[in-house]
């Protein structure tokens, strides 16, 4: 069998939904982040694979995306983690169910 | 037929290479585990490396190669390989030996140092690039092994990292070095541009045979002087030679490995290597990159052996020395003379190692002192070790017949007596072999004969652990003559391809009688001058200006310091105040207009919209006070009733299709 | 492509995730996690997009995993508790799991084998940049410098 373009979709997916589990369920914010960044590479998985089974001689679109969401993935990480060190700085813990300031 | 040895020639660094990472890993107790497996390690080497120089021996100017393809980056693939020819293997021979020697001797001389696994695993590493950068057929690979060389100066001059001095040395020797690299670098890349490749030797498509420097054509002169650069740091010529002298920061064995075998050979071996670059489009063996090469190592050598006459670390002399022998490398390069280039090169590795090595065994036993005012009369209580230094200084400063250093000289002598541009190298080195033989006479008199002084009190000889690598090196130095006198240049003709013959009518020549001339003038001259030494130098109390310019290494260090340091400083100071006064005015003038904006748009903010929003905000207040209980202000719950809502989506799409 | 390889690269970059999901110490997570954008690197390679591989490597494994174990390295001062876990993060990760598998396999257009592609090559890269995505190009590096900007302030020590 060789791998087809359900094959890539599904270890996305799955990669997607673990991303998904840290983001949700850990307690500590560098998950959170850690959870977000998986999220973003199974995306940038699915776009690349769906340009690989595309029709040939197409413009890369899909490879753009992924390059462009990597790039933009990178500033994400960045603020987020000096977000992180910044809270820590503040509130001394990076808990985030300590964090509850939002609470209404 | 290619001999297995060429496929497997990356064998030969590996083999210390793994030996450092072993050490590495087997942690600090374990002092002679350490120190076996790195003399394994470069005994192992050592046998590969007369392996590798066998096959070299059947044909003159043998060459193989070996390439590989190391990645594919879209539609182009970086080829890297190893080289066989007589040029690496003679280096194989020469810093393997040498570098077992040091180990060895190490041994002893480091033996009650804290980080003496560390050391040995450094020391390991140091040889393992320095083979690298001897076995590379790519230039590719040559430079990542070359900064691996400086990586591991670094570490090793900055050994005793507890001492403020030696970490100011490495970091001065890192950062020198990275200059001349910064060139080498921009030259490897206007080379890849130009050829296409980086190996040296690809079955004619290498970028030092014809296809390749055809393609170069006349950009070859810069491409050359950019490589130069980088030879130009890592073998401490003017004026990039400050790191050197400092480098004696370092631990003894350490000032050895570099001096003689790995380190400043690269530079000198790297010219030799890529001589085809040099030599393009020749007319008469002169090109302007030669006579850069030249001038270079004129300047070098002349003004090093000055600097010498004046210093009083004992370590010090040597290290100038060094510069100096460097310099007449480059120019026996320069004017064409490879073959004699290399020839000095490796048995100045053999001697040089031998004088670091005493050295050391004098500063081992007169507990760390370095300085040669305070030594004197250790003839009579290290008898082993003056007989092994003498050697050393008598093969450093020419002495003709017996020792190694005097037929290469001779051989460089002749060579720049036959360059067609000028005459004024072959006289200027012709001053440089009387000053040698000066400054090592000094030091000789100054540290083995006359009264005890000071530190000299109750020297005694030193460990045989390390009197055995100085009879080896010792030995070396005189039995390597054999293949480089004029009768019988067997080396001369293995470097440059040719066979050669014994022929006893032409060991004596004109030239031996000059440079015998030299030496003795530089010896007598020195013996008239340093007869009677004490605390205070003769020639300090003649001539207290000159001594001190030159004791102070002819101010280059703080001409350094006021220029390009200081011009440094002042550039970063301007761009300080251009961030200040004149981004920060932009900004501001923008900040500005953003306000006065804000103090127009106000006055209608406040008297139309904020009555209706009034109104609509009442509403919300009740609708928010509903919402708010569902708020919990954690963000998970947020993100989960996010993916919930995603859920959902995702099964009225499936119920919809 | 070859299933095998697919194989291999699939349950190196999952277990890797998953080990970055669930190790309670930080640190183990985080290389866990250079794991997994490893594999996801190496998917990259298998699908013919080197470069984008590349940048992958570059990125996350250079920069963003470094990022992450400064910050750990700053902030850490509290082990997380063995009931730092909660149960209902995973539930709602498994129900989109199950949705999404539900949806890609019941899709049937999507099990296409993959056909010959052109060579996406470094220079046909650079041109599409340089040309179709100028605009975004120069946005992506606004943003980055902003990013850039933004993090140093956030992490500036307020001087009082």
């Amino acid at each position: 069998m060789t791998p087809t373009l359900t094959t890539f979709l599904v270890v996305s997916a799955a990669l997607f939904c673990v991303g998904l589990l840290a983001a949700l369920s850990r307690r500590n914010a560098i998950f959170i982040l850690i959870g977000i960044e998986m999220m973003l590479a199974a995306a940038n998985l699915n776009f690349v694979a769906f340009w690989r089974f595309g029709h040939e001689s197409q413009p890369p679109t899909g490879v753009m995306i992924a390059i462009f969401a990597i790039a933009i993935a990178a500033a994400e990480a960045a603020v987020g983690l000096a977000l992180v060190i910044a809270v820590y700085r503040h509130y001394n813990t990076t808990n985030v169910t300590r964090l509850d300031r939002l609470k209404g | 037929m290619t001999p297995w040895i060429v496929t497997y020639l990356w064998l030969i660094p590996t083999a210390p290479l793994a030996a450092s990472l072993i050490i590495l890993r087997i942690g600090n107790s374990r002092r002679t585990g350490a120190a076996t497996l790195a003399i394994l390690g470069q005994i192992s080497a050592l046998a590969l490396a007369v392996a590798a120089f066998l096959p070299t021996l059947q044909t003159p100017g043998y060459r193989a190669f070996h390439n590989l393809s190391w990645f594919t980056f879209g539609e182009q693939t970086v080829r890297i390989g190893w080289l066989l020819d007589p040029l690496t293997a003679a280096m194989l021979l020469m810093i393997t030996l040498v570098s077992l020697c040091i180990f060895v001797f190490s041994i002893g001389y480091m033996a009650n140092d804290r980080n003496f696994t560390r050391f040995f695993a450094y020391l390991s590493f140091f040889t393992a690039a320095m083979l690298g950068v001897v076995i590379a057929n790519s230039l590719l690979l040559l430079f990542v092994c070359w900064e691996l060389v400086g990586l591991a100066s670094y570490l090793l001059i900055g050994f005793w990292i507890h001492k403020p001095s030696a970490a100011a040395a490495a970091k001065k020797a890192f950062i020198t070095t990275r200059i001349g690299d910064i060139g080498f670098l921009l030259g490897i890349v206007w080379l890849y541009s130009g050829s296409g490749t980086l190996l040296f030797y690809d079955n004619g498509r290498g970028c030092l045979e014809n296809a390749g420097l055809l393609a170069i054509g006349a950009s070859s002169t810069l491409i050359a002087l950019l490589v130069f650069c980088g030879a130009v740091g890592k073998s401490g010529q003017f004026p990039l030679h400050v790191w050197l002298p400092d480098a004696m920061e370092g631990p003894t064995p350490v000032s050895a490995l570099i001096h003689a075998a790995t380190m400043v050979a690269a530079g000198v071996f790297l010219i030799a290597r890529v001589y085809p670059l040099f030599s393009l489009g020749a007319i008469g063996g002169v090109t302007p990159s030669l006579t850069v090469v030249v001038w270079i190592g004129v300047i070098t050598a002349l003004m090093a052996s000055l600097i010498a006459v004046a210093q009083f670390d004992l370590k010090r002399v040597l290290a100038y020395s060094t510069v100096s022998q460097l310099g007449l490398m480059m120019v026996s390069l320069g004017v064409g003379g490879v073959a004699a280039g290399i020839m000095h090169l490796l048995a100045h590795g053999f001697f040089k190692a031998l004088l670091f090595l005493g050295a050391g065994s004098v500063i081992h036993e007169t507990h760390d002192e370095q300085d040669i005012r305070k030594m004197g009369g250790l003839r009579g209580s290290m008898r082993l070790t003056f007989l092994t230094y003498a050697v050393g200084m008598m093969a450093l400063s020419g002495v003709p017949l017996f020792f190694s250093g005097a037929w290469t000289k001779e051989e460089i002598l002749h060579t720049t007596a036959r360059w067609p541009q000028s005459q004024a190298p072959h006289s200027l080195m012709m001053l440089g072999v009387v000053l040698t033989a000066l400054y090592m006479t000094r030091q000789m008199l100054y540290v083995f004969f006359g009264n005890p002084r000071a530190a000299s009190g109750n020297a005694h000889e030193s460990p045989s652990i390390m009197k055995l690598p100085l009879i080896v090196l010792a030995a070396c130095t005189i039995a390597f003559s054999v293949v480089l006198t004029p009768a019988w240049p067997w080396l001369h003709g293995y470097l440059s391809g040719n066979a050669a013959h014994l022929n006893f009518a032409l060991l004596i020549q004109p030239m031996l009688f000059v440079s015998l001339a030299l030496v003795v003038a530089g010896v007598a001259l020195g013996v008239l001058i340093y007869r009677k030494v004490g605390d205070t130098d003769p020639l300090q109390r003649h001539q207290p200006g000159l001594f001190r310019f030159l004791e102070d290494k002819m101010w280059l260090d703080e001409l350094y310091a006021r220029t390009v340091i200081a011009s440094s400083r002042t550039a970063a100071r301007f761009s300080d105040w251009m961030d200040r006064y004149l981004w920060d005015g932009f900004v501001r003038a923008f900040g500005g207009l953003g306000q006065l904006l804000g103090i127009l748009t106000k006055g209608f903010d406040e008297r139309g919209i904020n009555a209706g929003v009034d109104e609509g905000v009442v509403g919300a207040r009740g609708l928010g006070r509903f919402m708010s209980a569902a708020h919990s202000g954690r963000i998970q719950t947020y993100l989960g009733a996010v993916a919930v809502g995603m859920l959902t989506l995702l099964l009225v799409y499936a119920w919809l299709a | 492509m070859s299933s095998a390889a697919f194989l291999v690269i699939a349950v190196l970059t999952l277990a890797g995730a998953l080990a970055a999901a669930t190790l309670p110490k930080l640190i183990h997570a985080a290389l866990s996690l250079v794991v997994a954008f490893v594999g996801v690197a190496a998917f990259y390679f298998l699908l013919g997009a080197e470069f984008v591989g590349l940048v992958q490597v570059f990125v996350y494994v250079g920069a963003v995993a470094v990022l992450i174990v400064f910050t750990i390295l700053l902030t850490r001062r509290e082990e997380e508790s063995a009931r730092g876990f909660q149960w209902t993060g995973a539930v709602i990760a498994l129900a989109v799991f199950a949705a999404l598998l539900f949806a890609v396999l019941k899709t049937p257009s999507l099990s296409v084998a993959a056909g010959p592609i052109e060579a996406l090559t470094v220079k046909s890269i650079g041109q599409v940049l340089m040309t179709d995505y100028v605009w975004p190009l120069q946005c992506a590096g606004l943003v980055l410098t902003a990013a850039l900007v933004g993090a140093l302030i956030l992490v500036m020590e307020e001087k009082r």
